[in-house]
């Protein structure tokens, strides 16, 4: 029974479980309809879960879920889209071998007879396009597109389908500031026609900017609704965390690192092949500084990860060297790296940070085994007394260091990832941390930026690579731009906006041509 | 020895080809490891020679084979699919049911351990060379089945879906398509259509024989891999091999090679071309994993 005045969404004391894990517990959720609704919370808090209930991808153990005023409780994916309810997710749900206007209409295909109708759906695409402002050819396949392009085309899917409620999981993690701007223009435009948005993120800035209304979830609960008018950072930060939290600024610690005659850390004239492209990295130089923190900014995928590969000793560098200390180690193995103090805090930390399935204590020694090797076997007392220490400094919970690093939550691994990188007898020389605080909660961000800082002021020379401007400004001495293999600009880190930043980022500003 | 003959013979080879190759396309596609294009032609060959001598009606054969290979791929889909076993470890399973399934029955059925009794084949009896290889309607159904396999999957709903699946089947699955329902489908339609291939080989020989597909299905799924899963591709992927066994066959006897070395030739030209020429091939990206 759909009732005009009912609202979009209402879903109340919303419980899933995965396993013997609670997701969410008392979650509930309201959302006018013509509004733009931020869903906030650490990561873990339950957000997509809460989502994926409402787009029909779980079916809810416990609680209600009403649409437009009908009880929807359990409905399944198909209903969800019959009923304009749809879900753009943050790992892209797009074919790559199709084409635009094929994964628009796929499940909901335009036939003439039995053959597809492609110029009819790629007319149909064409026309939603002009309605929406998402520009996107319905005619190129999906592999070709950048990430921007592939979000449009995931929001023009939902839209081929009629969805009058519009839910993005974290949409802006992969974009750009100014494709940020785009996407904000479109969300208004569709709020304008009408629709309903449930944005889930944890980014505070996005949601001051865009949403009406806020709701906050903590620990599979809801926690707080808030209009966004008249709210600040500071005060959703604390609804998310539950205490006060110093949010991502620039903290002057007023320790200043004595220059020395070499720097910690030279690259010159580096090149590195990457899977996609022959010159992933190339030809860049730059030098980084004792006590100084070096920020790389850029739209993933423009050779940061090649970049931090090639320091690390996982990827081969076709021409240039490397210097650690004066000394090159262009020619030396991982191993031999992290002997003369290169630390590397990887990406993707269940690919190359964690090994999952071992215990919190063999993960803090990955890498450093030698170190604690005995006669014959490890020494198994010192690696013990390694881990409890590790797991009391840098707060790793549960605190049992026998526990699989499976069992932790993401910022609890990462702090293992930290620990061992950076918590031995002294800070090493050069770290590599490299999206160093990706799906980690607040309070571990918070945790992981003071360790970083208190390595810079200790005399290590971070090279600092993030896909969150925030994070790159707030922490940098100096913040560098990449794109497309080179480093198209150099800024301080004090002087670094987004706004400055954005452009070259986009390669919209060029070395030269601006 | 005309050309006119050379062409017939070549045409006539690929025809067990061009059914199990649009096969496993059809499979692969969905995601499927065809492993079993193997089975699939052993049953239609029995199925075909047994439907046919209990009715003495070759057109009875004909239905029954695919709807042996349908069954036998069910088999497959259920292992695959419904229970989410190892696609290899189930495709080999069935190559080695069927081919074990084969004696068996041969025994049980007629009591000999070698071959079925003779049946008459389907279009006997229409002269010679092209007119009688284009004559059996085997032949030009299987020169139509990997066009009509591409048109499938490139021109319909049902193909479009199938792709999907067997590329990024979550993605599919969001957008409220059933993967099970398409790979179920995709993999029967594969079973059905490979076991015609079968089917012919037991109609031109005017039985079925034990161990008679010989390891077609695997040079079929070389087929489909060296046309990178697209149908027209592997379409000429099939001529090639079966050119390259009737060079063979045609130098048998031949005093300037040992008979071995001739005997290899299709098979060291499918290990080149999936060596050397296929290049950086791009399987679907779903392909053996399960759902979920």
């Amino acid at each position: 029974m759909s009732d005009a005045t009912a609202p979009a969404i209402a879903l109340s004391g919303i419980a899933k479980a995965f396993g013997p894990v609670q997701a969410i517990r008392n979650a509930s959720l309201t959302v006018a309809r013509g509004e733009i609704h931020a869903l906030m919370g650490e990561n873990g808090a339950g957000k997509s879960t809460l989502m994926r209930v409402l787009a029909g991808m779980f079916r809810p153990d416990g609680g209600t879920a009403h649409v437009e005023g009908a009880d929807v409780t359990g409905w399944d994916t198909a209903d969800a889209i019959a009923a304009g309810v749809g879900m753009v997710h943050q790992h892209f749900m797009l074919v790559p071998t199709l084409t635009v206007a094929e994964n628009v209409m796929l499940g909901r295909e335009m036939t003439r007879g039995v053959a597809l109708d492609r110029a009819g759906a790629e007319a149909a695409v064409r026309a939603l396009c002009e309605k929406t402002g998402l520009v996107v050819d319905p005619a190129r396949k999906v592999a070709d597109l950048s990430v921007g392009e592939a979000q449009r085309v995931e929001i023009l899917k939902v839209l081929f389908r009629g969805a009058r409620i519009l839910i993005l999981d974290e949409p802006t993690a992969v974009l750009s500031p100014p494709e940020v701007q785009e996407l904000w223009r479109v969300l208004r435009t569709l709020r304008a026609n009408g629709g309903t948005v449930v944005l889930i993120t944890h980014k505070l800035d996005e949601v001051i900017d865009i949403s009406d209304t806020i709701t906050v979830m903590r620990a599979g609960e809801t926690v707080g609704r808030m209009a966004t008018a008249g709210t600040t950072p500071a005060d959703i930060a604390r609804a998310m965390v539950g205490r006060d939290v110093a949010l991502a600024q620039r903290v002057d610690t007023g320790v200043t690192v004595a220059p020395r005659a070499t720097p910690r850390l030279e690259v010159r004239d580096l090149c590195v092949a990457g899977a996609e492209r022959a010159q992933a990295v190339d030809h860049l130089t730059f030098s980084v500084q004792a006590g100084e923190i070096f920020g790389i900014a850029g739209v993933e995928g423009n050779g940061q990860t090649e970049l931090i590969e090639a320091l690390a000793g996982l990827r081969r560098a076709d021409a240039g060297s490397i210097l650690l200390d004066g000394q090159p180690i262009t020619a030396c193995t991982v191993s031999e790296r992290i002997d003369r103090g290169l630390a590397h805090v990887p990406e993707d930390r269940h690919l190359r940070g964690l090994v999952l399935d071992y215990a919190i204590a063999d993960n803090l020694i990955l890498g450093r085994q030698h170190q604690y090797a005995g006669t014959w076997n490890l020494d198994f007392a010192r690696v013990g007394a390694n881990a409890a220490k590790q797991v009391a400094a840098y707060d790793i919970r549960p605190a049992d260091a026998q526990l699989p690093a499976r069992a932790l939550s993401g910022g609890n691994q990462q702090k293992i990832v930290i620990a061992r990188e950076l918590g031995g007898a002294q800070f090493p020389a050069v770290i590599l941390a490299a999206q160093p605080t990706r799906g980690v909660d607040v309070g571990a961000i918070e945790f992981i930026h003071a360790r970083l800082r208190a390595a810079r002021d200790a005399g290590s020379a971070v090279v600092l690579v993030s896909a969150d401007l925030t994070e790159v400004i707030a922490l940098s001495t100096r913040v560098a731009v990449m794109y497309g293999g080179k480093i198209v600009t150099i800024v301080p880190g004090d002087a670094a906006t987004p706004l400055e930043l954005g452009p070259w980022m986009t390669g919209a500003m060029r070395a030269g041509a601006a | 020895m005309s050309a006119i003959d050379i062409l017939a013979q070549v045409l006539r080879i690929a025809v067990p080809y061009l059914f199990a190759a649009a096969g496993g396309v059809l499979s692969e596609r969905a995601g499927i490891v065809a492993l079993t294009l193997e089975g699939y032609l052993i049953a239609g060959g029995f199925g075909a020679a047994v439907a046919t001598y209990y009715t003495n009606q070759p057109w009875v054969g004909l239905l029954a084979a695919p709807l042996l290979g349908a069954a036998i791929a069910g088999i497959h889909a259920l292992a695959t699919i419904r229970y989410k076993a190892d696609q290899v470890v189930s495709g080999v399973a069935i190559n080695l049911l069927m081919a074990g399934a084969g004696a068996f029955f041969l025994r049980l059925m007629f009591d000999s351990s070698a071959n079925s009794p003779r049946i008459p084949a389907l279009g006997d009896g229409l002269g010679s060379g092209l007119a009688a290889t284009f004559g059996q309607p085997l032949v030009w159904m299987a020169f139509l089945a990997l066009p009509a396999t591409w048109w499938l999957l490139e021109r319909t709903a049902f193909g479009l879906r199938t792709r999907a699946v067997g590329e990024h089947p979550q993605a599919a699955t969001s957008l409220g398509v059933s993967v099970s329902k398409i790979r179920v489908t995709a993999v029967l339609l594969s079973g059905a259509v490979t076991a015609l291939g079968g089917a012919y080989l037991a109609f031109d020989q005017h039985k079925f024989t034990d161990g008679m597909s010989a390891g077609r299905g695997f040079i079929a799924l070389a087929a489909v891999i060296f046309g990178r899963w697209e149908a027209p591709r592997a379409l000429v992927a099939c001529l090639l091999f079966a050119a390259a066994e009737t060079l063979q066959i045609r130098l048998q006897g031949s005093p300037l090679l040992p008979s071995q070395f001739v005997e290899m030739i299709p098979y060291v030209l499918t290990i080149v071309a999936l060596a050397g020429f296929v290049g950086k091939s791009a399987p679907p990206a779903a392909l053996g994993k399960a759902e979920g």
